[in-house]
């Protein structure tokens, strides 16, 4: 039977390796895409597990200073999201490999591209120039 | 006591990073961005909120204890506001879903709805 202090330092690396491992495959899905949400999020999720790990390296070494580290870092996670997304949602049309300009996906994504050139004719002409 | 500390901070910290690998799992394998956002925005938080929940278990410390409280409620609130904003900004940009995706519940919060 091994103590608690033994079975504290054990898991603290077999969290340090499910968090490799988490880190690891958000990182593929980063560098796979296909689209520019897929990234946006997968970032999102870097900046959680990054909080992960601030938390086990605080326990490991017993500087409990690093949790305001893990604030600022989450803070600045969320605002960078929030920027992608009004970036994402301000690009307008999509243009990367994910969805193809003309929007011929279905019936209802053409009536949805349909609305929204009727309703906002502007900008739909500016994005619709490039392509 | 010190023991009892111990272990319940292991248990946290164990299944608190099983829950960000489960989430790291789900973003690369589920077929789009709007099923992925479930993964990330449930299962990572509450992978990363336990984590700093093992830290305030183990620090014993009361301004410890309270820094990480406040950080699990921000996290707690934040998460959805920007998975949200994430996939609403993704459907407005007009990214297909899965093809098997019944969206017909969505098409009147479609584009042309959105900025009045």
């Amino acid at each position: 039977m091994i103590s608690a202090q033994d079975f504290l330092i054990l898991s603290v690396d077999i969290s340090l390796v499910m968090l490799l491992l988490a880190f690891l495959l958000t990182i593929v899905r980063i560098v796979i895409g296909p689209t520019l949400p897929d990234r946006v999020l997968a970032l999102d999720m870097l900046v959680a597990v990054g909080i992960g790990f601030i938390a086990i390296i605080g326990i490991k070494t017993g500087y409990f200073l690093y949790i305001d580290v893990a604030i600022a870092l989450g803070l600045i996670g969320f605002l960078a999201t929030v920027a992608f997304s009004r970036y994402v949602l301000n690009r307008g049309t999509v243009v990367d490999e994910g969805g193809d300009p003309e929007g011929n996906y279905n019936i209802i994504e053409i009536e949805i591209r349909q609305s929204a050139q009727s309703a906002q004719p502007a900008s739909a002409q500016t994005v619709q120039g490039d392509s | 006591m010190q023991d009892v500390i111990y272990i319940v901070a292991a248990l946290l910290m164990l299944v608190g990073a099983s829950f960000a690998l489960i989430a790291a799992i789900g973003i690369l394998r589920l077929p789009d961005i709007y099923t992925r956002t479930h993964a990330a925005s449930k299962a990572g938080t509450l992978g990363s909120g336990l984590l700093l929940l093992a830290l305030a278990v183990f620090s014993q410390e009361l301004t410890v204890v309270t820094r990480a409280f406040a950080a699990i409620v921000f996290f707690l609130l934040t998460a959805p506001i920007s998975s949200h904003l994430l996939a609403r900004a993704a459907y407005l940009a007009g990214y297909p879903p899965e093809p098997s995706t019944d969206i017909r519940g969505m098409a009147e919060y479609g584009p042309g709805q959105s900025k009045q």
